[in-house]
Order: C-alpha cells, then structure tokens, then sequence
C-alpha cells in the first residue's frame, strides 16, 4: 500500500472542506446547477438517472482491508448494500444523497482514499495492470510511476477544465493488462541496455464512438522526463483539442485530424521548453515514494506444495478454480488468487456489503492485507500462499466468489447499463446474466476455453465492447432496445477493435446468437489450443455472419465430430 | 466604477473595458482594454493616447503575437467565454513562464468564486468577476487548499523539490 504522508493528507481533507463548503452553497441556492456541475463532477458525483452516483478512485487498483471495509461500511449506510466495480479500477456507488456526498468523502479521507477527479473533463484516475507488483513477467513495478502520476494529475491547475476526460494506464510487465493501447495516454515501463527506466508513450487510444488502437509518440523516455512530457501532451491537447463537439472532443480526434507524427512533432516543441524545467523528476522523490509504499513480508517458501498437488489430483472442481483463477507469481511459494465478482444472477462487478467485509478479512487472513480491483471488475488476492489454495478455496465457495471463469465467456465485463445509466441506449446487466445462464454448464465452459466477452450500453463503451472477442453494444431501434454484435476485438499486446456482423438483435436472442457464434467456433477450430479470437483472426467474420445472420453455412466439422464421439 | 480582485483584494478597477472595436469612439485619455485585433491593428496610433493601454484576448489566441509588445501594455486580460474553457490557464501559464510577463494579468468574463485557486496558481492575480458574484466573499477561495504537488507560477517548485530541500 502506499502511504499519505502528512502533506497527502492534507491536500485530501483540505478538497473534502472545499467540496463541502460548495455543496452547501448548492444546496443554500447560492449555486447553480450549472455552475455546481463541473464542480461535483471533479468530486466524483454524477446525478443518474435515478438517483446521484458517487464514483471512488482506487488508485491504480490498489486496496487495503481497512479500505474495503470502508467501502462495505459506505455502501450500508449511504447506498443499498452494495458497490460496483467498475472496468477503470473505481467503485460506484449508486444511491447516495447529494447532501450525504461530502460526509462519504469525509469518510474516505479517513482512510486515504478520495473521489478527485474521478468524472468530469480532467485527467481520471490511472490504471495499471492488477498484478503489478507481483507478475512473473513484470519488468518494472508500475506503482511507484502510477502514484507520481497520480500525484502530478491531483488538482493540476491547468488541465482542470480539458475539452475532454483524459485517461492514463501504465503497464509494467511484458503482457498489458491494462489495456493501454485504448486509453489516452498509454505507458508501458521498460528498461534499456543500462538498467534505466523509462517509458513507451503511446497517445489517442480509446473506445466510445470512434474506437482506434493508440500510437507510439516516443519509444523511450527517459524516467526522469516523465512529468515534464505528460505536461506538454496534455498543454497541446487542452489548447488544440476540439471544444466545438463533445464527440470529437477526445484526443484520439486530435491526434487522427493532426496525423500522429505532426502531433508528436507539436509534443516536442512544446516538450523543448519545459524539458529539464522545475517537474523533472528526481531520484530522491522517486525513492521517497518507492519508500512510503508498504511491501509483503514473504516468507522463503518452496515452489511445490505436496499437499496442494494431491489436492488438485483428488478434487476436479478445486483443479478447474485452480486454472482459471489462481495466476503465477514472481515469489516462489506465493500465487494471485481473483475473487470472481461474476456469479450467474448478479451483475458484473457487483459486491455486497457483507461480501466485500468478508473479503477484507479473507485479505488479511491470507494476502498480507492487501487486494487488487481488475479492470475485468474481479478482486484479485495477490500474494497467498499456495500451500492456502485449498482452504482458501474453500471459504469463498460459499460466498460466491470462487466461480471458476477467468478469462472464460462468463467473465463479463459489462457496464451498468440502462438499470443506472442515464446515457444507456439500453440495459446490460441482465444481457450478461442471460448469457451467465445459457453457459452455465462449467464443463461446456472450459471447453470454449479463453473468451472475452464485453457488453456496453451505449457508444460511450464503458464496458469496453470494442476489445471483447465478443462486444455487445446497446443501441436504440426507434425505442426499442437493441444490440450490435461484434467479434475480433482483443486487448493485450496484440489489441484489435472488434468487427460488427451484422444489423442489431433484439435482447431476448443475445444469448441463442452467443451460442451461435460459439457453435461456429467450436466447428471451425484448429485444435483445443486455438482460442476463439484466434480462429476470428484466421478464418475471419464471413462464417460467422452466415451461420448468425444467413441460412447457407454448414457447419462440416461438428457433423464429423458428433460421428466421432458416438 | 466595478470592483475587481487584485492581489487577494477587492479593489476600484482604473480600467475601462472596450469590449468591442470601438471605431472612433475610442477615448481619448484614461486607461482601456481594448480587443487584440484592435492592437494589432493600431498599436501605434493607440500608444499616442494619454493613459495606459491594455489588450484583452479570447482563451485561443496564440499568445506568441503579443509577445514583443509585453511590456508596452498595464494589463492583460484573458477573457473566458465559459469557465469550463481551459485553454486560458494554459495561455496564462505560457504569458508568464515563456514569454515572461510580469504585470497585471486579469481574468474576465465567466469567471467563478470557485474557479480562482486554479486561475491564480497559473498566473492570474485579478480577476473581473461575473456580476452575479460577490467579490468580498470570493477571496476566501484563494485558500481553499494549502499545498499543492505541481509546479505552478505561484510556487514554480513542484512540492518534492520543496521537499527535498527541507523547505516545508
Ligand atoms: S457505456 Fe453508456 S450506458 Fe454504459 S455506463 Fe457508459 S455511458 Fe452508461
């Protein structure tokens, strides 16, 4: 965990006071709606559909027990019991009183936590992949960068009122799993042949209505100049983006209307005059930082665990957990266990108050106190001891967090959708729990193997459709609610956008055209090994709109294969 | 005559603000603003007026065509059609810290009690207030928070420079 010091606090007590004052000037009459808007935005507040919504920061995914026990506490008696996890390493809460805001941020103050910034069209909460700090493949522990940044972005007084929301992720590891290409700023940490730190700088990603995959501005820079860059990104972006269009409002246009190297070019000019200025950063911050964050005390533990192989062998439900949710992790003896948030019957990334209670202890009781929040909406227990896979399993059985799904079809993402949204073209949640349903056979399940599946109420794809092997987008069908299909989007190393096949279906044949879909991967496969989006890549959409949409495709193989299996 | 801030204080505002491009009507002595355009096109007729001349800009001008004749003019002003419109703290910034200007920098139009700590902090220090704020109660705002992380025209050290210095 990272620590405040006194100053971090400070600032964080001292914006709850202001936020206060400003609400009671709202309330009082002494400010507009309009005037307060932006105001309660940068403080996390929405006004949905059917009520306010509070939307927390959880910088870069990372929670303490305390927190979350915080959070269970604010979701009792502020909300209705529960919170959501949302795909951008926040919590929302949905049913707050406006007048109850600043007393909830209060409450959040008392254990570090804040909702700066966390709406509005300023720089958001940064993200990073949720096993950082522990993945094997980890080249540079992302942390220490995310909370300079998070640092240098917390109440920046130029870039407050941008054209648009600006979102940072950071990656660390040689796999991304935190989805950079599609962000506004995305940094993968990397080291040169000397040891050195430094950064990949990849700008204009990002989802919504005009997806694009992001592009490299910088291939190295140097850590130091971290800071100083960002500010020149963000200074050509905040005078030249365009405020005419909240539609074409996001850099991404910019960096497309400008093409990415005159872009880059304008980055640099404006670079030249703040390069090596008063923001370059300095060693002994650095280590301050890396300093105040709180690191597990491992024990010197073996590889293997006799008793957990045997249990493995002796239990298949344990063993089918044990591969989709347990993850390696670089210290001998120690695995990332995620704490499946996507149950059959509850929405994606919802969590009780009493489950979110129960996993603080199960955080303390197992991984050093510690938890992660994935932007696939699970909890991740990052530092467990293997040889506690058993009975750890055992414990979150029956709290329903242990569905063994993974990376399977089930793990919807999936944004709140029509339910809370007041933007939604249509509903989400119980899209995915049709789906939940129709796959609800595991064995059928980990046949399909790894798929993504996304759903998305509407353009502003905060359930991330564009990256889904399979993206579902809520869309309007003169008033009826509909949904677009597509397939081919990945996110990762190898990120694509997703392909549409098709005119929008209406809700109740999602699942049967999931199926579908499903029935022609399974036909067309080239071995158990090659994945779904694999099969999309080689094969392409054309088969898969036949079989959805049209009447000619057969499927050869599956024919063959039930002979076979008879 | 309207009261502004200058310096954390309410004050008499000495100026007067030609909002538009006054052809002819121009006074012939006291201190004005006048549009940009109108400076670009008259600053030498302009500097044989009796009194001091001030340019006001809308938040996209480039801030470059001003540059030499910075220390000709008592007052800049920046002119926020909607304080949700970033791009003048920006310009502010690069008038103070790239081209150095050192005198009045004023913020005006739609311009908010809560709006002024971020506004100063990039280099304001006045501000015309929109009419329906109360410029006396503003001035608590300047105060809102204490300490900052970034560099800023107030405090150009970033707050772990400050730090590392044992300055705090
Ligand atoms: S994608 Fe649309 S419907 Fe879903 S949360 Fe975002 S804005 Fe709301």
């Amino acid at each position: 965990m990272y620590l405040y010091d006194q100053i971090d606090q400070r600032i964080v007590d001292e914006r709850v006071r202001q936020f206060r004052n400003q609400t009671r000037r709202h309330l009082a009459g002494e400010l507009s709606v309009d005037d307060f808007r932006p105001l309660r935005l940068q403080n996390g507040l929405y006004i949905e559909r059917y009520a306010p919504m509070l939307r927390v920061a959880i910088p870069y995914g990372l929670l303490s027990s305390v927190q979350l026990r915080k959070l269970a506490h604010i979701a009792r008696t502020y909300d209705k019991g529960y919170g959501h996890f949302s795909t951008r390493q926040n919590i929302q809460f949905n049913w707050p009183r406006l007048e109850d805001a600043p007393e909830i941020l209060a409450e959040l103050a008392g254990v570090q936590m804040h909702a700066i910034q966390t709406s509005g069209s300023c720089i958001r909460n940064t993200t990073t992949d949720h096993f950082a700090g522990v993945a094997l493949d980890e080249i540079v522990d992302s942390f220490v960068w995310c909370e300079l940044i998070r640092q240098w972005s917390a109440l920046h007084p130029e870039f407050a009122y941008l054209p648009r929301k600006f979102k940072i992720a950071v990656s660390g590891s040689a796999a991304d799993r935190a989805a950079t290409w599609v962000h506004d700023i995305g940094l993968h940490a990397l080291r040169a042949a000397n040891d050195e730190i430094g950064f990949r700088v990849i700008v204009g990603g990002g989802l919504g209505r005009t997806p694009v995959v992001g592009h490299v501005i910088c291939e190295y820079l140097p850590w130091c100049h971290l800071l100083t860059y960002l500010d020149a990104i963000l200074r050509v972006y905040n005078r030249h983006g365009r405020r005419d269009n909240k539609y074409k409002a996001r850099i991404k246009i910019l960096v497309k209307e400008l093409t990415p190297a005159v872009f880059a070019q304008q980055v640099e000019e404006e670079w030249s005059h703040l390069k090596d200025g008063p923001a370059t950063l300095i060693e002994e911050e650095v280590r301050r930082i890396e300093g105040r964050f709180t690191r597990p005390a491992y024990a010197e533990l073996l590889a293997e665990d006799t008793f957990l192989n045997a249990m493995l062998a002796a239990e298949k439900p344990f063993a089918n957990w044990h591969r989709r949710n347990v993850h390696p992790h670089k210290v001998p003896g120690y695995a990332a266990v995620t704490l499946s948030l996507k149950r059959t019957g509850a929405a994606p990334g919802d969590a009780s108050a009493e489950q979110m209670d129960a996993i603080a202890g199960l955080a303390e009781r197992y991984s050093f106190g510690e938890l992660r929040v994935s932007h696939e909406q699970n909890l991740v227990l990052p530092d467990v001891r293997v040889s506690d896979l058993h009975a750890l399993w055992r414990e979150i059985r029956p709290l329903g967090l242990a569905t063994p799904n993974i990376g399977l079809l089930t793990n919807i993402i999936a944004c709140p959708g029509g339910d809370f949204c007041s933007l939604a073209n249509a509903k989400s949640i119980p899209v995915a729990e049709a789906i939940q349903q129709r796959f609800d056979d595991l064995d059928y399940l980990h046949d399909i193997g790894e798929l993504d599946l996304n759903i998305s109420g509407c353009m502003n794809s905060c359930g991330h459709h564009h990256i889904g092997h399979i993206g579902i987008l809520g869309v309007d069908k003169q008033g009826e609610e509909y949904y677009q299909i597509s397939i081919g989007g990945a996110q990762g190393v190898d990120a694509s956008l997703g392909k549409v096949i098709g005119p929008a279906i209406a809700q109740d044949k999602v699942p049967e055209i999931v199926e579908k879909l499903i029935e022609v991967y399974l036909a067309e496969r080239d071995g158990e090994e090659e994945r779904f989006i694999d099969t999309v890549r080689r094969i392409g959409i054309e088969p898969f709109k036949d079989y959805v949409y049209g009447t000619n495709y057969q499927t050869p193989r599956r024919h063959s294969r039930q002979l076979a299996a008879a | 005559m309207a009261q502004i801030i200058k310096h954390r204080a309410v004050i008499q505002d000495s100026w007067q603000l030609l909002e538009q491009d006054p052809i002819g009507a121009l006074p012939f002595s006291g201190d004005v603003i006048v549009p940009l355009d109108l400076w670009t096109r008259e600053s030498d007729t302009l500097s044989f007026r009796l009194g001091r001349i001030g340019v006001w800009l809308e938040v996209d001008a480039d801030p470059a065509a001003i540059a030499p004749d910075l220390d000709r003019f008592g007052v800049i002003a920046v002119r926020f059609a909607q304080f949700t419109d970033g791009r003048g703290n920006s310009l502010a910034r690069l008038l103070r810290e790239r081209y150095g200007y050192r005198g009045e920098l004023r913020a005006i139009g739609d311009v908010l009690r809560d709006q002024l700590y971020y506004l100063s902090r990039c280099g304001f220090d006045a501000f015309t207030l929109r009419a329906d704020q109360d410029p006396q109660q503003a001035l608590s705002a300047f105060d809102d928070l204490s300490e900052a992380y970034q560099t800023s025209v107030e405090r150009p050290q970033p707050l772990f420079r400050r730090r590392s210095k044992g300055h705090l």
